[in-house]
C-alpha cells in the first residue's frame, strides 16, 4: 500500500497569539509553528500501518514555517520519502488553497491512501482532509480513530462519534481519510536520529502548482474572547476559599 | 451557482433513531437567519425509516430522502445525497453541526460545489444581506468574524444556541424527495456501530460532577478528587487527556468525543477549558473552575473561578464539606 | 633455649601435599579463567590511568575496608573474618619461607610474638567473625540480605571457613600436647583446644594430629577450589573492581557505546563495558545499596542489588547458552526497573566494592530512548525540551518572565559584561514554586552588589536530566545551543541555583569546550556572608535542618558552603539522620520528575524525607538549595499533613529574611 500523509504547520499555542495591525490576521513575527496535532496522528496512523502490514509512507508539506524540521522528523520516525512543495507564501496558504495545492501535487503520485488530520486549528475552513476528498472526488471519511487494511484495495476505519461510540466503515481505495487520532500516541523520535536524518537524507523539493480556489470568506476581524462573561473570581486562603464554595453551594441547595 | 436561492438549510443529524440535540439549536438559529434573508428554513432529513423524526423539527419544510442504502450513515452516501440536493436547489446557506458527521459532510460538500466553508461557528447573523459568522480558532484562544456574501456552508459548535426554538410545536410539511444520487460509486459501506465500552457509571445522570483535567498530574491524585466527589455526593469525570492516559475509563469523558453533561454543579479541577471540552459541559447549571493558570479559557465559561494549585484547595474543601455533613 | 617450632612435625609425608593440592588448584584456575572470560564479552573501557591512586584505593577499601566499617556489626564481622584470614594466609606463607629459603620464621621472638601469639589471636578473631556472620545469616536475617532475593551461598562458605579455622586450632592443640610445647600458652587459641587432649596417649595424639593436619589442608584446598564458583569469589574480584573503579566524577556520565549496529546504549551485555561485567562478579550481595536506594525504599521495583544479581545471572546463563532468548532490556531488567532510578548515586556511595549501577541503568535508558520506548509523560517532556528548550513545555520567550516585577534590573549578559553568568535553568525559571526562590536569590545578590547577568531567552535547559534519561542527542543539542550563546558573552564564572544544572555545566560541558569555573549560589552566598561581606541585619534565631541535594552534595562535594551560610545567618542547624553523603533523594532526579509514578509506591522519597525532617526536635524549617526540591517537598508536606510542622525555605529566602527584616520592620 502506498500511503501519502499531508502535514501542515499551525500556530503553536504555547506562544501568546498576537493579532497584526490589520486586525484580521495573526502577527507572523511572533508566530511559532508546530505540526498540526491531528496531522501528527495521521502520520502515526500511517507508520502503524507500515509497521504492522507493510506500506510505503510518503509525507508531503507546503514550504512555510518549520516544514523542513517537520519533514525530517517524519523521515526519522519512519516515513520513506518526504516531499516539500515550494513557492508557498511565507505565511502559508488558506486551508482550501492548501487542499487544492496538495491535490495538484498528488496528481502525479501513485497513492492508495491519503491520510491527514481531520482539522487544523488555524483557519475558517479547517478541514483540508474533507475538502481534498471533495475536490478529488475520492471516498472520504473523517474523525477516525483507527485504520486497518481490509481485503484487497480496502481499509476498515473506525469513525468516532460522541460518547465513545464509533462506526466501522469499509472504504474502497484510493481514498482520503481525516484522522482524529491514531490508535496510539505519536511515537517519540530521538533527537540524534533526526539529526542523522538531516545529514543523510534530502527532501524531494517540488515547485507547487498554483491552484485556483473560489473566493474564500472574508475575515472581518480576529479577536481574543472577551472577558465580559468571565467567571467571578474568588480569592483567599484555601480554607477561606473552601468556605466561600460551601456558601455558594448552600445558597443553591447543592451542599450535601 | 444560482444567486436566487435565499433558503437556509439545516442538516438533520440523527443516530439510532434519535435526532442529535444540536440540530434543534441550528433550526432555532436558522430561523433568524432565514427571516433576515427573507428565505425559507428547510430541514434536510436523510435516512431510512426515519420520517417520524421530521415531526419534531421547527422548519418551514422538511426535505426527506428515504432509501434503504441510507439506513446506516456513511459520509460518502450522505454527502452524495446532500450534494445532489444542494446542487439542484441552491440554498443560500447550509448549516451542519461541528460534529463527527457534520464536519465530513460540510467539508466535502463545500469543496465539491466550490462553496465557501466556515467552521466551528459560535454565532451567526445576517448583516447587510451578508452572512456573518463568528468562529472559534486556535483552541478557543481566538475568535474570528468572517462574512460571506453568497452561498455558504457552515458548521456550528453544538451548544452555541438555545434548542427550544428549534423544537416544532406542530409537525412541519414534509416533502419526500426521490433518491437523487446513486450510492454505487461512494466507495464505502457501513459495517457496524461500535457501542462505547460499558462504563461503571452514567455521568450524564449525575447532578454533581467533579471533573479533573491535565492539572491532576498523576493517577495517584484521582482518589483526592474521588474523595471530594464523595463529600459532594457526586461523580468524578474527566477531560480527554486524563482518559487518554488511561487514568479513568472512557465512560467518564466529557466533551466532543465524550459525553455531553448538564449537571447542577460542575466543579472543574485543573481543566483548561479547550472548546472540545467546553462543548460537553458549558450548559451545566453552575460551573466552578479551579486552575493554576489565570488565563485558562475555562474561566470564560465558569460562574466562579479560583486561581490556585488544586492541591492546595482540595483538602480544605473536602474537609469543609465533610465537616458540614458531620 | 630459643623458642621455636619444628617444621612439619609429625608429617613425614608432607611433600605429598603438593600432589594433593594440584587438582584443587586446577579447579581453582579453571574457575578464575571462566569468570574472567565472561568479562571479555564487554566492550573496551580503558581503566589503567592513575595507577597509584587505584592502588591506594585497594589498600584502603579491600585492605583496611573503610567503607565496610561504616557499619558496626557487619563491619566488625567482615573485618575480623577477613583480617584473620589475611594474617593466617600470611603466616602460612612465612612458614614456606623457612621451608624453602631457610628464613628462621619459626624461631625466636618473631616466632613467639608474631607467629604464635598474633597469628593465633587473629585466628580467634576470624572464628568470632565467622560466628557473627552465621548468626547474622541464620538468626538476625537483615532485610537487605534476603530482599528481593538472597543467595544462601554464604552459609556453605561460612561453615567451611569454620571447619578450616577449627581444624587448624585442633592441629595446633594436638601438637602442643604431643610435643609438650613449652611455649604452648603463647598460642592461646591452640592452647585452649589443647586442654581437650590432655591425658591422651602419645600414639593417639600423633595419629589424630596427622588426620587433622590433612583434614585441615584438604578443607583449605576445597575452599580454594570452590572459591571461584562461590560467593567467596569477591575476595579476588572485589579488589579488582576497587582497583578499576571509576575515577571520574560521578556526575560525568560515560559517553556510552555509541551508535553501533544495535543502536546506541546497551540492549545486551555485549554493549556494556568489561568493567560493568566485572562489577557483576564483584557484588557481595551485601545490600547496602538497596538499603539506601530511594527507589527501593519507596516501593518501586528497582533494587540496585537486584539489578546486579539479575544481570549476573543473565551473564552466566548467556555463556551457558541457557538464557532462553531473554533480552537484557525488557525481560531480564524490565522497563519499570530501568525507569525507576533517580540517579541519586546513593548506591555508588554505599557500595564497598565500587560497583556502578547508575551508568548501567543510563546505558539501558539510552537504548530504550533510541527506540522511542519512553512513557507518555516523559515523551511529552522530551518533545517539549527539543521544541522549546525547556522541559516544562513553555514558551522560550517567557524564560525570563520571573524577572518581571522585580525592583532590580538584571543585566542581559549577552550585551553587557558581568562577573557571573547566572545560568538559571528550567525549574528555577518556570516552576511557580521555584520562581519565588529565584527572585529572592536575584534580590539578595543584587543588594550584595554581586555583578551578574542572565542569558534571558538565550538560555536553554542545561540537559543534565535529558542525559540521565538517555536522550544523548537532545543533551548534545542543548549543550551546543547554550555554548553558542555563552561563547558570545563576557563573564568570569558561571553561577547557578540548580544543582542538576551545576553538575552538567561543571562536569560534562567541558567535553564540549566549556572551560569556565562553575559555582553554586550557595558558594556565592557563602562568600557574601563572611564577616567582610554583606551586612546581615538580623540573626535568624531558629532551628533549621538542611537537605543536601544529591547533585550538589554527593555528586559534587558541596556540603559546607550552605551550612556555613545558615550558621552565619544565626540559624541553629540540626542535621537529619541522613545527611551529607548519605543524604536521601527528594525523588526528582534522573528525570523521574517527568515520569508517571511507578505503580505500588508506598511512600514517595520526598514524603519520607519531610517526615525525617519533621521528626527532629523543634525544627520547623527545612532548607533547600535546589529549585526542584521546592516543588517536591512542598507537595510532600501537603500529602503527609505536615504543613503545620514544617516550612520549606530556599537558602536564598533565608538570607533575604536576614538582610531585610530590619527594613520591613521600619515600614
Amino acid at each position: 500500500m502506498n500511503i501519502t500523509v499531508l502535514l501542515s504547520m499551525v500556530p503553536d499555542l504555547v506562544e501568546e497569539l498576537e493579532i497584526d495591525a490589520s486586525g484580521a490576521a495573526l502577527d507572523t513575527q511572533w508566530l511559532r509553528y508546530v505540526i498540526s496535532e491531528s496531522d501528527d496522528h495521521a502520520l502515526e496512523q500511517a507508520l502503524l500501518l507500515k509497521d504492522r502490514h507493510g506500506a510505503s509512507v510518503s509525507v508531503m508539506a507546503l514550504d512555510y514555517g518549520d516544514a523542513d524540521q517537520v519533514l525530517f522528523a517524519a523521515l526519522a520516525r519512519g516515513a520513506d520519502e518526504a516531499v516539500k512543495l515550494t513557492g508557498i507564501p511565507e505565511a502559508g496558504l488558506g486551508k482550501r488553497a492548501a487542499a487544492a495545492t496538495f491535490k495538484e501535487a498528488l496528481g502525479g503520485i501513485r497513492t492508495d491512501l491519503i491520510l491527514t488530520g481531520v482539522q487544523a486549528i488555524d483557519d475558517l475552513d479547517a478541514h483540508v482532509a474533507g475538502m481534498l476528498g471533495g475536490m478529488m472526488a475520492l471516498p472520504y471519511v473523517g474523525v477516525t480513530r483507527s485504520v486497518e487494511p481490509s481485503g484487497e484495495g480496502k481499509v476498515l476505519v473506525q469513525k468516532e462519534y460522541p460518547g465513545g461510540a464509533a462506526a466501522e466503515i469499509e472504504v474502497t481505495l484510493p481514498a482520503v481519510i481525516g484522522v482524529l487520532s491514531a490508535p496510539q500516541p505519536p511515537r517519540y523520535v530521538p533527537v540524534a536520529r533526526i539529526r542523522e536524518v538531516m545529514k543523510t537524507r534530502t527532501l524531494d523539493e517540488r515547485e507547487a502548482v498554483p491552484a485556483t480556489v473560489p473566493a474564500e470568506p472574508a475575515i472581518i476581524r480576529l479577536f481574543k474572547p472577551e472577558s465580559a462573561e468571565h467567571a467571578q473570581m474568588l480569592d483567599g486562603s484555601p480554607e477561606e476559599l473552601a468556605e466561600q464554595i460551601v456558601k455558594i453551594l448552600e445558597d443553591r441547595g447543592l451542599a450535601p | 451557482m444560482s444567486p436566487a436561492g435565499q433558503d437556509v438549510w439545516v442538516h438533520v443529524e440523527h443516530l439510532k433513531g434519535r435526532v442529535a440535540g444540536h440540530t434543534y439549536e441550528l433550526l432555532g438559529k436558522g430561523r433568524e437567519i432565514a427571516d433576515a434573508l427573507a428565505g425559507r428554513l428547510i430541514a434536510v432529513l436523510v435516512g431510512s425509516g426515519v420520517r417520524p423524526l421530521a415531526e419534531t423539527l421547527a422548519a418551514d419544510g422538511v426535505l426527506y430522502v428515504e432509501d434503504a442504502g441510507l439506513a446506516e450513515y456513511t459520509p460518502g452516501s450522505h454527502a452524495a445525497v446532500m450534494r445532489a440536493l444542494v446542487e439542484k436547489e441552491a440554498p443560500r446557506a447550509v448549516l451542519f453541526g461541528a460534529t463527527s458527521m457534520g464536519m465530513d459532510l460540510a467539508s466535502v460538500l463545500a469543496a465539491a460545489l466550490e462553496r465557501p466553508l466556515i467552521v466551528n461557528c459560535v454565532n451567526l447573523q445576517v448583516r447587510d444581506g451578508r452572512t456573518v459568522a463568528t468562529c472559534q480558532m486556535c483552541g478557543g484562544k481566538l475568535l474570528c468574524e468572517a462574512e460571506a456574501s453568497g452561498p455558504v456552508v457552515v458548521t456550528v459548535m453544538p451548544g452555541s444556541f438555545p434548542a427550544e426554538a428549534g423544537l416544532a410545536k406542530s409537525p412541519p410539511p414534509v416533502e419526500a424527495v426521490p433518491m437523487p444520487a446513486t450510492l454505487e460509486t461512494v466507495g464505502m459501506r457501513a459495517i457496524r456501530l461500535l457501542e462505547p465500552e460499558p462504563g461503571d457509571v452514567d455521568i450524564t445522570k449525575s447532578a454533581v460532577l467533579v471533573a479533573v483535567g491535565r492539572g491532576i498530574q498523576r493517577q495517584d491524585n484521582i482518589p483526592l478528587a474521588e474523595e471530594l466527589a464523595g463529600a459532594l455526593g457526586g461523580t468524578v469525570c474527566a477531560s480527554r487527556p486524563v482518559v487518554d492516559q488511561g487514568w479513568l475509563p472512557m465512560s467518564r469523558q466529557v466533551g466532543k468525543s465524550g459525553m455531553m453533561v448538564k449537571p447542577k454543579l460542575y466543579l472543574a479541577l485543573g481543566i483548561s477549558g479547550a472548546p472540545e471540552h467546553a462543548e460537553g459541559m458549558k450548559d451545566s447549571d453552575l460551573i466552578i473552575a479551579v486552575n493554576s493558570d489565570a488565563k485558562a479559557p475555562i474561566f470564560d465559561i465558569a460562574d466562579y473561578g479560583i486561581v490556585i494549585d488544586m492541591y492546595d484547595l482540595l483538602p480544605a474543601l473536602t474537609q469543609a464539606l465533610q465537616g458540614r455533613k458531620a | 633455649m630459643t623458642p621455636m617450632r619444628e617444621l612439619n612435625w609429625n608429617i613425614a609425608e608432607h611433600k605429598l601435599i603438593y600432589a594433593v593440592f594440584l587438582p584443587f588448584l586446577i579447579v581453582f584456575l579453571w574457575g578464575v579463567f571462566v569468570t574472567m572470560r565472561r568479562w571479555l564479552l564487554g566492550r573496551p573501557d580503558p581503566r589503567w590511568d592513575r595507577l597509584w591512586e587505584r592502588l591506594v584505593g585497594v589498600v584502603a577499601q579491600a585492605g583496611v575496608q573503610f567503607r565496610i566499617l561504616r557499619e558496626a556489626y557487619a563491619g566488625v564481622l567482615h573485618a575480623t573474618l577477613s583480617w584473620g584470614f589475611f594474617v593466617l594466609l600470611a603466616a602460612t606463607c612465612l612458614v614456606l619461607l623457612q621451608e624453602y629459603l631457610g628464613l628462621p620464621t619459626l624461631q625466636g621472638p618473631f616466632y613467639l610474638y608474631f607467629m604464635s601469639l598474633v597469628v593465633d589471636l587473629f585466628g580467634v578473631l576470624a572464628l568470632v567473625g565467622t560466628g557473627m556472620a552465621l548468626l547474622r545469616r541464620w538468626v538476625l536475617k537483615p532485610k537487605r540480605l534476603v530482599e528481593p532475593r538472597g543467595s544462601d551461598g554464604y552459609s556453605v562458605l561460612l561453615v567451611l571457613i569454620f571447619v578450616i579455622l577449627a581444624s587448624g586450632f585442633v592441629v595446633e592443640g594436638l601438637r602442643i600436647v604431643a610435643t609438650r610445647d613449652p611455649w604452648g600458652a603463647w598460642s592461646p587459641g591452640g592452647w585452649l583446644f589443647a586442654q581437650a587432649f590432655l591425658g591422651m596417649p602419645q600414639e593417639g595424639l600423633e595419629r589424630l594430629h596427622r588426620i587433622s593436619w590433612w583434614g585441615h589442608a584438604v578443607a583449605a584446598f576445597a575452599f580454594i577450589a570452590y572459591l571461584p564458583f562461590s560467593r567467596a569469589m569477591h575476595i579476588l574480584v572485589a579488589p579488582l573492581s576497587i582497583f578499576f573503579r571509576s575515577l571520574e566524577p560521578l556526575g560525568r556520565l560515560p559517553a556510552g557505546g555509541g551508535a553501533g549496529a544495535e543502536g546506541p546504549g546497551a540492549s545486551s551485555l555485549r554493549q556494556l563495558t568489561w568493567k560493568h561485567l566485572l562489577d557483576l562478579d564483584a557484588c557481595t550481595e551485601c545490600g547496602r545499596c538497596q538499603a539506601a536506594c530511594p527507589a527501593w525504599l519507596s516501593g518501586a521495583p528497582l533494587s540496585p542489588k537486584g539489578l546486579v544479581l539479575d544481570l549476573r545471572d543473565h551473564l552466566r546463563a548467556r555463556l551457558g547458552h541457557s538464557n532462553g532468548g531473554r533480552a537484557m532490556v525488557g525481560d531480564v531488567i524490565t522497563r519499570e526497573v530501568i525507569w525507576s532510578c533517580f540517579t541519586c548515586g546513593a548506591c555508588h556511595e554505599m557500595c564497598p566494592v565500587y560497583i556502578e549501577p547508575v551508568p548501567k541503568i543510563v546505558e539501558m535508558r539510552r537504548f530504550l530512548t533510541s527506540q522511542g520506548d519512553v512513557d507518555a509523560t516523559l515523551q511529552d517532556t522530551l518533545t517539549a525540551t527539543s521544541r522549546y528548550g525547556n522541559s516544562l513545555g513553555q514558551s522560550p520567550r517567557a524564560r525570563a518572565r520571573w524577572t518581571q516585577g522585580l525592583d532590580v534590573t538584571i543585566k542581559d549578559i549577552r550585551r553587557e559584561r558581568a562577573r557571573y553568568l547566572w545560568f538559571v535553568g528550567d525549574y528555577a525559571s518556570y516552576d511557580p514554586a521555584a520562581r519565588d526562590a529565584t527572585r529572592a536569590a536575584a534580590r539578595v545578590l543584587h543588594r550584595a552588589g554581586v555583578d551578574f547577568g542572565i542569558l534571558y531567552d538565550g538560555e536553554s535547559g542545561s540537559g543534565n536530566d535529558a542525559r540521565r534519561v538517555g536522550e544523548e542527542g537532545l543533551f548534545e543539542m542543548l549543550v551546543e545551543k547554550n555554548l553558542a550563546t555563552m561563547r558570545g558573552c563576557e563573564f568570569d564564572e558561571i553561577m547557578t541555583t540548580d544543582p542538576h544544572t551545576y553538575n552538567t555545566l561543571k562536569n560534562e560541558y567541558p567535553r564540549f569546550g566549556a572551560t569556565w569555573p562553575v559555582v553554586h549560589y550557595s558558594e556565592v552566598l557563602d562568600r557574601l556572608v563572611q564577616p567582610d561581606g554583606v551586612r546581615l541585619t538580623r540573626k535568624l534565631s531558629r532551628r533549621v535542618t538542611y537537605h543536601d541535594p544529591c547533585y550538589l552534595g554527593r555528586y559534587n562535594g558541596v556540603f559546607d558552603a550552605p551550612r556555613r551560610v545558615l550558621r552565619a545567618l544565626g540559624a541553629e542547624l540540626v542535621e537529619m539522620p541522613r545527611n551529607r553523603r548519605s543524604s536521601y533523594c527528594c525523588g526528582a532526579g534522573g528525570g523521574r520528575i517527568w515520569m508517571k509514578e511507578a505503580a505500588g509506591i508506598k511512600e514517595r522519597p520526598a514524603e519520607s524525607r519531610v517526615r525525617e525532617a519533621a521528626a527532629l526536635d523543634a525544627v520547623g524549617t527545612l532548607v533547600v538549595a535546589c529549585p526542584k526540591e521546592m516543588a517536591m517537598f512542598r507537595d510532600a508536606v501537603k500529602t503527609t499533613g505536615l504543613e503545620d510542622r514544617l516550612v520549606i525555605k530556599d537558602l536564598a529566602e533565608l538570607v533575604e529574611e536576614a538582610t531585610t527584616l530590619e527594613v520591613s520592620g521600619h515600614a
